[in-house]
């Protein structure tokens, strides 16, 4: 059989809230091509067999992070998910595990913006510097140490692929820590005491058991695990340099 | 959120982890086999722990070791869905550890 006339089987959540008591899952035949992705599956469903079909999509690039789905049960952006992958099939897709289902594969993301904003990803200075002084310069080395974290894309596969965040509500979770983490970093940011009440918290840092999943999924290779451990090391210095009746020098609180 | 009292137990879990990986072993090996097989004799062995030196860091050991596995169960139990008992399991976990390193001291001292 030519690649032209193959087809697959995908296995699609579906759960339309006012019509469905409860999700079910609906097959299709879709065509199978070499160069198409999930995406490009259900892109071809929604246009030809299914206007109903909903789903959160737009670079098609691995940019934007609007396509994560499960995949087969893992946590996947669907443009970066290639059909060959998965041959001869079924693919199973669902929504993000973790989230609240809005409907089919869209999720409920409040928790995570509110979380999100909770910690305040973006620079904070006591007193901004005047504009005739120029740019906040920063050395390639001090840029080293947060780069990694800023390539987060909010996808929320690390949440998904997260077991603490499913069974722990208030647990901030991997990608907000790490951009957390990503502020704090940043020699230009000032923002470190405003972000520590919150991310020093049992359900900070504290919750996370370092299952590392978090990292696996990254489709940017941001490293979220290593983020949280960096942060309770420093967290636990504080602690016990707060113990101490003086501050050794060069260690402030 | 109030503060957490986390970086105690974690700072006590590091470092039993870091003691663990390295002591035990040498340890386990010495005692369970090198001795047995006539590598080293046991009075040598005897001299060396009869160092109350060596005594002190035998204790420390067995302190970080049963820290560190308390700290390792009770999060492992909570991950496989003991959440609701989360307080009871911790104070159960780490009274475990303190009774096993009381134990240890009046073994080893």
């Amino acid at each position: 059989m030519t690649t032209e006339t193959m087809t697959v089987t995908l296995e699609v959540f579906r759960y339309h809230p006012d019509t469905d008591s409860e999700p079910s899952y609906q097959s299709y035949e879709v065509p199978y091509r070499e160069e198409w992705v999930v995406l490009d599956a259900l892109n071809w469903l929604k246009d030809e067999v299914d206007g109903t079909l909903s789903y959160r999509w737009s670079c098609r690039m691995g940019v934007c992070g609007s396509c994560g789905m499960m995949v087969n049960g893992y946590p996947r952006l669907t443009c970066n998910a290639f059909l060959r992958e998965f041959m001869p099939g079924p693919i199973r897709v669902e929504p993000l595990r973790g989230f609240p289902v809005e409907r089919d594969m869209v999720t409920v993301l409040d928790d995570f913006m509110e979380k999100l904003t909770d910690v305040k990803p973006y620079i904070i200075r006591e007193e901004e510097q005047s504009l005739d002084d120029g740019e906040y310069l920063q050395s390639p080395s001090q840029l080293a140490d947060f780069k990694q974290f800023s390539m987060c894309i909010n996808c929320t596969l690390c949440y998904a692929a997260c077991p603490v965040y499913e069974h722990e509500d208030e647990f901030l979770g991997p990608a907000v820590l790490a951009l957390a983490q990503r502020y704090n970093l940043d020699s230009r940011d000032q923002g470190n005491e405003q972000r520590q009440q919150l991310i020093w918290a049992d359900e900070g840092i504290w919750d996370c058991t370092f299952v590392g999943e978090c990292s696996a999924v990254c489709p940017k290779d941001v490293d979220p695990a290593a983020a949280i451990q960096q942060a309770k090391v420093e967290a636990t210095n504080n602690f016990f340099i707060s113990l101490l009746p003086f501050t050794p020098p060069g260690m402030g609180r | 959120m109030r503060p957490s009292n986390e970086p105690f137990w974690w700072a006590m879990f590091g470092a039993g982890g870091m003691i663990t990986a390295l002591l035990l072993p040498v340890l386990i090996i010495l005692t369970g086999f090198v001795v047995p097989a006539g590598g080293v004799e046991f009075s040598q062995l005897d001299t060396l722990f009869n160092n109350p030196l060596v005594r002190l860091i035998i204790l420390g050991v067995a302190f970080l070791s049963f820290f560190h596995a308390a700290h390792r169960i009770r999060h492992t139990l909570k991950d496989l869905g003991l959440r609701s008992v989360a307080t009871p399991l911790a104070v159960l976990c780490y009274a475990a550890a303190l009774a096993g390193t009381i134990w240890a001291a009046m073994v080893v001292l």
